[in-house]
């Protein structure tokens, strides 16, 4: 069944605290290879049937509202993808 | 509804001829203080009316209160979900058309998310959950909510929050500035890294204010803060907060005269 992903990540000048807080475990952990880390949310709206254009709209429409605030927020993705990749990284 | 006092004594509202004022107040899954935010009402002289988040009646009230507490356990964003709970329609379409609101902590995240206020809250910038009596000044005196105070006048009033962070963009910030739109600011430290100091605001028509501190824990002696803005209080004997209450009483049964 395909899926639509949704990806929201705070507006670069927002202060990301879990961001943050990683990157310290990750210093701390002796993994000092990164600098700043910022955390953001992944969605995975699931389809029944084919992804018309209609349906990826409603997604950004989805995405725009419910899903992000873009007074803090910007979405950075909204893509389809095929079963075989969920979650196995794309 | 009867009171009962659990430590001290219990003292009715005077009768301030306010008791025909019907104020609501919104409960969601996760909210907290919505029985002391009706309690607060009651206390003020005026009538508490419960409205439940999945109605679609606003059961004929002269005002809603969108109390504190985690809607919807913060899920997505803190108040992300409630805006779009049914009774808000409600509550956005009788907002625009002058009805006063009031958004207290997570009720404030709430009429930011529903577009009735600007701006958004984010983390505290110490990442920490804070707890404590903060001061703040009334900015303006003018809104549904704060016409009891004098501006400039300062009150404490319990402060307790993880997402309490106040943000906009400079411009927004700006006109809040320029139109007289900031109703309450932090006075000494700011707790949580809001822009500016701020810890509450109101729409341009003043019927509609949001703030994160909680007046309606600072309404009844024995329960609210060590302090009054005045200066020491005995044991819990706080009640700055009131004030926010018998505004908008006051407001609603001027306007039905």
């Amino acid at each position: 069944m395909p899926r639509i992903v949704v990806d929201v990540m705070p507006k670069p000048e927002i202060l990301d605290p879990q961001g943050k807080a990683i990157a310290g475990a990750l210093r701390r952990l002796g993994q000092t290879g990164f600098g700043e880390v910022r955390q953001g949310k992944r969605f995975e709206l699931t389809v029944e049937g084919e992804v018309t254009e209609e349906i990826l709209e409603q997604a950004r429409h989805a995405a725009a509202t419910l899903l992000s605030n873009p007074v803090i927020e910007d979405v950075t993705r909204v893509e389809v993808i095929v079963d075989a990749t969920i979650g196995a990284g794309e | 509804m009867s009171e009962t006092p659990l430590i001290g004594d219990f003292s009715p509202a005077p009768d301030r001829g306010l008791s025909g004022a019907r104020v609501g107040v919104v409960t969601f899954p996760g909210t907290l203080d919505d029985r002391d935010a009706s309690r607060a009402v009651r206390l003020a002289g005026g009538t508490a009316v419960s409205l439940w988040h999945g109605d679609h009646d606003l059961q004929g009230v002269d005002a809603v209160i969108i109390p504190g507490g985690f809607s919807y356990g913060d899920y997505l964003r803190a108040g992300a979900i409630s805006r779009f709970a049914p009774l808000m329609d409600q509550v956005v379409d009788a907002a625009k058309g002058g009805l006063p609101v009031l958004g207290i902590c997570n009720g404030f995240q709430v009429l930011t998310e529903a577009h009735l206020l600007p701006g958004s809250m984010i983390k505290n910038n110490h990442l920490h959950f804070i707890c404590r009596d903060q001061r703040l000044r009334v900015e303006n005196a003018e809104t549904a909510w704060t016409s009891e105070y004098a501006a400039g006048e300062e009150i404490v009033v319990p402060l307790k929050n993880q997402d309490g962070q106040y943000v906009a963009d400079e411009k927004t910030l700006d006109e809040l500035e320029g139109e007289g739109r900031v109703a309450f600011r932090y006075v000494g430290t700011n707790p949580n890294g809001s822009r500016r100091d701020i810890a509450g605001i109101t729409n341009a028509a003043g019927n509609v204010v949001g703030l994160m501190p909680h007046p309606e824990h600072a309404t009844e002696a024995g329960f609210g803060p060590d302090f009054s803005a005045a200066g020491p209080v005995d044991l819990r004997g706080g009640t700055d907060g009131l004030g926010v209450f018998i505004s908008v009483l006051k407001k609603i049964v001027a306007g039905a005269k």
